[in-house]
């Protein structure tokens, strides 16, 4: 998992800033913001409202970039990748899972969990196989010929998930993957995003705005305006946080 | 690589059911409509260019009084008569021959059956100036016309109703109040914009004039021009003699018309390719009308589109490579919206070519062309809202309103 030296974090972040639209409309969403992040972490972001949670997040998933600073990513810089090259970061290394689902509609769930599969080339029989796998460790590969309309919402969460771990990611970021679902299923999510951090090593990243589900984490990173407010380490995992 | 992108794009084809078919839909009434429009213009020219080439090719049409329907005012103009046709025939160069015409209509009865057509009568003349090839059958002797002979050839609607279609050559028909020997019968011509040329009974003048007209006047003269004299001299010439022939001082108008039917052939060619075009720039149009339907359903669906793109992003699709998906869907769909138009144009087209009596043509240019055109329709607005959406940033792709 961890090819660097150990006393190197998986990702790093140094000084970045982000600054959304131009001139007069133009806003800095973060302000500097420094942060590691070891592997194998289960990390828990929290902050008010605008702190800068999603923005940190899409940074680091890869899915916008830095306005300035720098972004390693087991210690090679991110910030300098075109959008190719961070695409096929994301295919390799990366799974990320949103807070409102984002699945392809019409699409059954094996399909939905196949896609990445598919752009990553793999043959058919390869891509029914990981993506069943992928079904079964969220417990959905009875439903997986069911459209995201004919599953519930914490069932969709599910499938997403499975879609983001089939490629066997280094990482999983998820927005506010509970976001959308009641405590009960918030629990049920929370506790697959524990197992696949424990027993498949995968480092999870995971903005909330719940006191309860970041109390799953190790690690509680709490922005405020745009920089970091600070880092609590857990002894415990389970143990109550404070918002 | 391809592979892959042809299964994703067909399988987005078969998840988007309703928004593939409008899209077939719009490039199958473009297709169609153009094909069949301009091929059935262009077929109607040719029918028309057939049946004026029936008229003979260097004929001039002689009539007495000033024109097409020039009624009223002053005497009547005199008719031609024999002396005429033969001043003509003798004295201007480059006439091979002169056909009068007398004619008339009557009712041809035959073993109970009974047809109401028009009697030409003319001489050998007419067969020169227009040669019209007999199906069965003779014509008639010099004598018989010189005598004035009941003899008649016919043509062949009046064979297929007095007849039933079967031999006629031979008989004894009743033609008004006289009996007539039916001595050849004419091939056909076909139905025209002149009516049907086949529903007719051709004789020799001189009966014509003594058991129907009652008097010797001709009231057509068909003057065949030789192929090496301009029919424009031939014309002044015959104007110059009848106006001497019928008295007709300087600075008075002719009482006389002569109708060149080449004339009347690049009129009526004008007209048919005028009326081609028009039926082009209709269908042209509906083949925008079906550009843009395919247009709206395309941006209608941009967004649902752009937040697919963002997801495939998001998973780790290179940009260029959700790109070739769209491309290939817009591509496959246009193709198959491009032939089932044309298959439906050329059904189309053989279900009226009958009824509208024009000959079946295939013309391979408009087929391509039409075919191009949707295609590139189908493809540029199927195409261009994937690219903008695929140059987006993933996350500002999910967020697409
Ligand atoms: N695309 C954008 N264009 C302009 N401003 C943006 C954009 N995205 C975010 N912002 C602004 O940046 C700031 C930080 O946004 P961000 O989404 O990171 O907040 P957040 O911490 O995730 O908040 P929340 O808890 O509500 O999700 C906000 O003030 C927001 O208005
Ligand atoms: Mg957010």
């Amino acid at each position: 998992m961890t090819g660097t030296l150990m006393a190197d974090p998986l990702i790093r972040l140094r000084d970045v800033t982000k600054v959304y639209g131009s001139g007069a409309t133009q806003f800095q969403a973060l302000k500097g913001v420094d942060l590691d992040i070891k592997a194998g972490d289960f990390v828990a972001v929290m902050g008010p409202s605008g702190s800068g949670k999603s923005t940190t997040m899409n940074i680091l998933g890869c899915l916008d970039v830095p306005s300035a600073g720098e972004f390693l990513f087991r210690g090679h810089h991110i910030e300098r990748l075109d959008r190719d090259q961070r695409a096929l970061l994301r295919r390799r290394y990366l799974g990320f899972v949103f807070q409102g689902f984002n699945l392809l509609s019409r699409t059954s769930a094996l399909e939905n969990v196949e896609l990445p599969l598919l752009y990553r080339g793999d043959d058919k029989r390869a891509r029914r196989e990981a993506a069943m796998g992928a079904l079964e460790k969220v417990g959905l590969d009875r439903w997986w010929d069911h459209t995201p309309a004919e599953l519930s919402g914490g069932q969709q969460q599910r499938v997403a998930i499975a879609r983001a771990i089939v490629t066997s990611p280094d990482v999983l970021l998820a927005d506010e993957p509970t976001g959308n679902l009641d405590s009960e299923r918030s629990v049920e999510i929370m506790e697959l995003l524990t197992d696949l951090n424990r027993t498949n090593g995968i480092t999870v990243l995971m903005v909330t705005h719940e006191p309860d589900m970041a109390a799953f984490a190790r690690t509680v990173v709490h922005f405020k305006d745009g920089l970091v407010e600070r880092i609590e380490a857990r002894h415990r995992q389970g143990q109550a946080v404070e918002a | 690589m391809f592979g892959t992108t042809l299964v994703l794009a067909l399988r987005s084809i078969r998840r988007h059911l309703l928004r593939s078919f409008l899209t077939i839909l719009g490039i199958v009434i473009g297709v169609g409509a153009v094909v069949t429009m301009v091929t059935l213009g262009k077929a109607t020219t040719a029918a028309v260019q057939q049946q004026i080439s029936a008229l003979g090719t260097n004929v001039l049409q002689v009539r007495p009084g000033q024109g097409f329907g020039r009624g009223g005012g002053g005497p009547r103009p005199p008719e031609f008569d024999q002396a005429d046709v033969e001043a003509i025939a003798n004295q201007v160069a480059g006439v091979t021959a002169v056909a009068p015409q007398a004619s008339t209509t009557a009712t041809a009865i035959y073993e109970g059956a009974n047809w109401s057509t028009s009697i030409n009568g003319t001489t050998s003349a007419f067969l020169t100036v227009q040669p019209w090839p007999l199906s069965a059958g003779r014509y008639w002797t010099a004598a018989e016309q010189e005598a004035g002979k009941a003899v008649c050839l016919i043509g062949n609607t009046v064979r297929q109703n007095l007849y039933r279609g079967g031999d006629a050559v031979g008989t004894r028909m009743r033609l008004g109040n006289i009996s007539c020997d039916v001595i050849g019968t004419l091939s056909k011509r076909g139905q025209g914009g002149f009516g049907d040329q086949d529903d007719v009974v051709v004789m020799p003048i001189k009966a014509v004039q003594r058991r129907f007209t009652g008097s010797r006047d001709i009231r057509l003269m068909l003057v065949g021009v030789d192929s090496a004299y301009s029919t424009d001299t031939v014309q002044a010439q015959i104007a110059d003699l009848l106006r001497q022939r019928r008295r007709i001082t300087d600075g008075k108008d002719d009482d006389f018309n002569i109708f060149d039917t080449a004339q009347i052939r690049d009129t009526l060619t004008g007209t048919t390719t005028l009326l081609t075009r028009i039926v082009a720039a209709v269908a042209g149009i509906s083949l925008v009308v079906g550009g843009i339907g395919i247009m709206n359903i395309m941006l209608v669906s941009v967004t649902e589109r752009t937040r697919e793109i963002g997801i495939r992003l998001a998973i780790g699709a290179v940009a260029r490579e959700v790109l070739l998906q769209f491309l290939v869907e817009a591509v496959a769909l246009s193709c198959l919206g491009g032939i089932i138009g044309l298959i439906l144009a050329q059904g189309v087209i053989l279900a009226l070519v009958p009824l509208m009596q024009v000959p079946w043509t295939f013309d391979p240019q408009i087929n391509l062309i039409a075919f191009a055109i949707s295609a590139v329709i189908g493809v540029v607005f199927g195409y261009f809202p994937a690219r903008r959406a695929a140059a987006l940033n993933p996350i500002d792709a999910l967020r697409h309103e």
